[in-house]
């Protein structure tokens, strides 16, 4: 039978705002599932021209797919954010690019015909589920060198990443980190972030956090705002004795989560749903995975090609900031400055959070926003760094694209 | 210190081992930049099997929180303060433990001048207050709430009530007078007077919407995000909330005239509780809400020094927790698996026994019969009564098909009951019938299965007493209406096993069926004191006072329903049976009456025709009635029976029927229906002096049931 391939669309996402993992952390007493379910209920909430029997899939990535990010989250979380039962769902794991992951292979398959419109989103409750819990390497890793001892702890292979590309100092990563602080609160000031969060009730019954009883979660507890390269210099360096990577120039633990709208574009119009972006290409590809912060850049080769694209018909960029090395390391590559006003308009996770599976969305929610305030931009790229030495690079187009008559 | 925060320090001092609820205060930063919120947060830091509860320290833990947000409010530092539970509960209401340690009428006011004064302060705040009913919220926790300016409830809230009222009490902490004036009286007299002496029945979320009380219904998910943007909206102007206009006018009356005519349904002007919350109801039409809680405060007061709160607390104590861990029950890891269960006889009780059989305990169950056209209405009545469940969408179809499935009727007991580990009879009442059913049953049924018998009054221990093994017999009484009455009076043989008296109790959780141990005594515990009771009435009506006299004799206890109508429903020639059994047993304390022999010999069916609407004495019957010439009063009749039931209770402790007198109240309370009031019988009889005048002793300690001394 004939079969037509068709163009995906980004409807809409929304996020929880992100917590600090830990029991002081704002989401210390609030379930995994219930951030995630909170999420697809927004979406539905603000998109009323979907009709939840429509709804093909629920793919929701968790890192940890234990206890409260188990059970098939993808099925649980569809019932208890009560979609009809006639939906499926199931999870995805690509680590911190699980939510990409949930866009990228729901989307692979709505272009294939399969789906008409799906929820992809992620969450992680690092608090809940620290990076880690439960894993059980096999020992080949070791015995054969299959890989360095440090691929397994992020913040050595951000280390070893400075190793490979020595002109990235401390320094450069510091400016970096307090560029993209002062980014974020601007973004905050022009209430940028806040109309795609979802307001969550969080419950604290331990008085070391703060006040206790119900509270109400409506921004990024990560956040912070005025943060000067004096604060950063004295940090510790906990990957290594004289190192670079410190929790103020990397993203850190947090809790939280995305969800999203991807639908073939035909379903989208004639539903009246809205179409932010529209995919153009993605790619995934492995490095060694003691310098997996270098993965965002043969993924984006991969994904150019795919697209017969080249960097510089890239307008904006949303990179996940793992770490700001990781961040620059792309940068150099491509010939981009640390300051580029195409890249992470925002701010990005070093002052928002990172939880793990969750982000990809987060960023397609962002670059989606930028590409309705600036139609002069034809193509944007979603990238992250994936941990065991991946990237995983998602292209897009602004469907609100003027021409370029900027 | 305030005054309300003495009164209240006052009143914890009395109860110190209050289960506190803390009222933690904490500030948000409201949706659309509506402004800076506190929220109060009602926690006693247990899960949800621990409700939330008012004590005198939570009160006082309210009121300090309340200090703060009024001092936050009037300084303009919060723009509205909000009121909500833990996880799954608001907040059920006053602790009736602390009620219950109560000994003087002005401790008693306190308690309710303390509520009223913490409340109260919500709606008078310098700001707007909200309520989010999140989940259960009974009595003082519903009442909380309504001194709010505004109010949203949860769809996936289980439960609301004002339960006041079922209890004893009013809903005395703004209850009365504030939900008349919230969502008029006769919404309100539903609420508080209807629902109340329906069983305590509950409210769901989407009810509580929809009577009013809410101004906003959100799902359960994200309830008070949801609750919290709206009230966001709210404040911001861009949401009105807007409210019917009550009537009070002639409807109001009509209302309270309607709760009256409830009232007297269920309790018979006997216990004071519906009448003074209905009283306030009538008040509150003028809306002065001030008068409204001082007349809450004294009905609280007074109902709280009253034997019959004490009573009602006492019976709910009962069913909820004596009646969950029944009083000499073997250790249940002593009860064996009921894999099958076999039904001798196909009867109406037979088939009735055996859907409730099925529907619990979902095993296969089989009847058996002396023919095959008995065995197939047996089983075609448990089919239809599957039928009428899935069409009332009580089950669904697959549940339908299973349960089908499950039961079976043959004539061959030996392939019936090969497998079955429970089997139970209820053939005809006759000792040598059911020793043969029981023998016939043993020689084909496995070595491990118990044999229960539904006998209501013949010798469990005799008819055990053919068999190989004995031990396996118990008795298993069920209450006719079987679905309806929760009781189950489980006898114990004299040689009935732990093992089988264990499963036995194992059976009747099950069935959900509230278990009392029995001994084998004639007629067990309800139909012993219900055959004296009443035969009591027919001594005196035999004797000559007026059928009408003697039924009025006992209208001030407020029994579901007057002697001879009881009668009727359990049928003379079934009540004439008992009274022959217990005769036998008991000759000089049960006599069986010759007018009752009359009208049973007759063909009646009754004593009353109800041609007018209303019962009137059968000519028929008059006719066949030959009466005496000692023309008692009211009083004297009720003196007469009731020191009648106080003798035979009395005996019954002393025989060991059951192991205290608090077993005779679970008894009367689920398997007659003796109103809470009553706190089934012998709270009453203790109060009223009845005990002492016959026994020379109360049945309960002083403070059980009681005010304590």
């Amino acid at each position: 039978m004939p079969r037509t391939v068709r163009d995906v669309v980004f409807v809409d996402g929304v996020r929880t705002p992100f917590g600090k993992a830990g029991p002081k952390g704002i989401y210390h007493e609030t379930r995994a599932d219930d951030l995630v379910v909170k999420a697809i209920r927004e979406l539905l909430r603000r998109n009323p021209g979907l009709d939840p029997k429509k709804i093909d899939e629920v793919a929701i990535a968790a890192t940890t797919q234990i206890g409260d990010q188990g059970l098939t989250l993808g099925r649980t979380a569809g019932i208890l954010a009560g979609l009809p039962q006639s939906v499926p769902g199931y999870s995805i794991d690509r680590m911190c690019a699980g939510a990409l992951t949930a866009v990228t292979t729901t989307a692979g398959s709505i272009a294939f015909g399969a789906y008409d419109a799906v929820i992809a989103g992620g969450v992680e409750h690092m608090g809940r589920h620290p990076m880690g819990e439960g894993v059980d390497p096999n020992p080949r890793f070791v015995s054969e060198k299959l890989v360095d001892e440090s691929a397994l702890f992020m913040g050595m292979t951000a280390e070893n990443l400075h190793d490979r590309y020595p002109q990235i100092t401390k320094l450069r990563a510091d400016e970096y980190a307090v560029r993209s602080q002062e980014k974020a609160a601007k973004a905050y000031a022009n209430g940028k972030i806040q109309q795609d969060l979802v307001p969550i009730s969080v419950r604290r019954t331990n008085p070391e956090g703060g006040e206790t009883g119900w509270g109400l979660v409506t921004a990024d507890e990560p956040m912070r705002p005025g943060t000067t390269l004096e604060n950063l210099a004295n940090l510790k360096t906990p990957f290594r004795v004289h190192g670079r990577v410190t929790a103020g120039n990397a993203a850190g633990l947090n809790d939280g989560a995305t969800a999203s709208i991807i639908a073939s574009e035909d379903f989208a119009r004639e539903n009246g749903l809205p179409v932010k972006m529209r995919l153009v290409s993605y790619a995934f590809a492995g490095v060694e995975p003691e310098v997996m912060g270098y993965g965002p850049i043969p993924a984006t080769e991969k994904a150019l090609a795919k697209a017969g694209l080249s960097i510089s018909d890239i307008g904006l960029f949303e990179i996940n900031e793992a770490f700001a090395v990781q961040v620059l390391a792309f940068l150099d590559h491509y010939g981009i400055a640390d300051d580029d006003a195409r890249v992470n308009q925002y701010g990005g996770a070093i002052a928002f959070g990172h939880p793990l599976a969750s982000s990809g969305v987060r960023l397609m929610t962002q670059l989606a926003r930028q590409f309705e305030e600036q139609p002069h931009v034809r193509y944007g790229l979603t990238t992250m760094c994936v941990g065991f030495g991946m990237g995983a690079t998602v292209i897009w187009e602004n469907p609100h694209f003027d021409g370029g008559n900027k | 210190m305030s005054t309300t925060a003495e009164l209240l320090k006052g009143a914890a001092e009395l109860f110190p081992d209050e289960v506190v609820t803390q009222a933690h205060v904490r500030h948000l930063d409201l949706p659309f930049g509506a402004g800076r919120f506190a929220l109060i947060t009602l926690d006693n830091g247990f899960d949800h099997t621990k409700p939330t509860t008012f004590g005198p320290q939570s009160l006082a833990n309210l009121d300090t929180a309340l200090d703060q947000v009024e001092k936050e409010a009037a300084d303009g530092e919060i723009v509205g303060v909000g009121i909500t539970g833990k996880p799954f509960i608001f907040a059920v209401g006053a602790d009736l433990k602390g009620v219950e340690l109560l000994k003087e009428h002005k401790d008693a006011l306190a308690i309710g001048k303390g509520g009223h004064e913490v409340f109260k302060r919500l709606s008078k705040l310098a700001v707007p207050t909200f309520a989010y009913y999140n989940g259960a919220a009974m009595g003082g926790g519903v009442e909380v709430g309504l001194h709010c300016t505004y109010r949203t409830v949860s769809k996936a809230l289980p439960a609301f009530s004002l339960p006041e009222v079922f209890l004893g009490l009013v809903p005395g902490w703004g209850g009365c007078t504030l939900l008349p004036n919230l969502i008029g009286a006769d919404k309100a007299v539903q609420v508080i007077i209807e629902n109340s002496l329906n069983q305590n029945k509950q409210l769901k979320g989407r009810q509580v919407f929809e009577l009013g009380i809410a101004d906003a219904l959100f799902e359960g998910a994200d309830f008070l995000e949801q609750s919290l943007l709206w009230t966001a909206q709210v404040l911001k102007g861009d949401i009105e909330v807007e409210r019917p206009v009550i009537d009070r006018g002639e409807a109001w009356d009509q209302a309270v005239a309607k709760g009256r005519f409830i009232a007297d349904g269920k309790v018979h002007g006997a216990a004071p509780a519906a009448y003074r919350a209905l009283d306030i109801i009538a008040a509150a039409k003028n809306g002065d809400l001030q008068q409204g809680y001082d007349a809450e405060d004294q009905a609280l007061a007074d109902l709280i020094m009253g034997g019959e709160l004490r009573a009602g607390i006492y019976a709910f104590n009962l069913v909820q927790k004596r009646g969950k861990r029944p009083a000499g029950a073997p250790d249940k890891s002593l009860a064996r698996p009921v894999t099958k269960v076999g039904v001798v006889g196909a009867g109406l009780m037979a088939s009735q026994l055996a859907l409730l059989f099925l529907r619990r305990l979902e095993v296969p169950v089989v009847l058996t019969d002396i023919d095959q056209e008995r065995v197939d209405k047996g089983v075609g009545y448990v089919h239809a009564e599957i039928d009428k469940l899935l069409g009332k969408g009580r089950i669904n179809q697959d549940k339908a098909n299973r349960l089908k499935a499950l039961v079976t009727g043959v004539l061959d007991k030996a392939e019936g009951f090969a497998d079955a580990d429970f089997v139970i009879e209820a053939v005809f009442e006759e000792i040598g019938v059911k020793q043969q059913v029981f023998a016939e049953v043993e020689a084909v049924a496995p070595a491990h299965a118990i044999f229960a018998t539904n006998t209501s009054s013949l010798s469990v221990t005799e008819m055990a007493s053919k068999l190989k093994h004995p031990e396996r017999v118990v008795g298993f009484h069920f209450f006719n209406p079987v679905a309806v009455l929760p009781l189950l009076e489980i006898v114990r043989g004299e040689k009935t096993d732990d093992a089988s008296l264990a499963t036995a109790f194992a059976v009747a959780k099950k069935l959900k069926k509230t278990a009392v141990l029995v001994k084998d005594a004639p007629a067990f515990v309800v139909n012993r004191i219900l055959t004296r009771f009443m035969g009591e009435i027919q001594n005196v009506i035999d004797e000559g006072t007026p059928v009408e006299v003697a039924e009025k004799a006992v209208e001030p206890l407020g029994l579901p329903m007057s002697p001879l109508v009881l009668l009727e429903l359990v049928g003379p020639a079934i009540g004439l049976h008992v009274s022959e059994t217990l005769h036998g047993a008991f000759p000089d304390r049960f006599k069986v009456s010759p007018n009752l022999k009359a009208v049973v010999e007759a063909g009646k069916r009754g004593f009353y025709v109800y041609d007018s609407g209303k019962p009137e004495l059968d000519p028929e019957v008059a006719a066949l009635l030959k009466q005496g010439d000692v023309v008692l009063t009211e009083e004297q009749v009720r003196a007469r029976v009731l020191d009648a039931v106080a003798q035979e209770i009395g005996l019954m402790l002393d025989e060991g029927v059951v192991a205290e007198a608090q077993d005779i109240d679970l008894c009367l309370i689920t398997g007659a229906g003796w109103p809470f009031h009553l706190g089934g019988i012998t709270p009453y009889l203790d109060r009223e002096g009845v005990s002492e005048r016959v026994n020379g002793k109360k049945f309960l300690a002083p403070g059980v049931a009681s005010v304590p001394a």
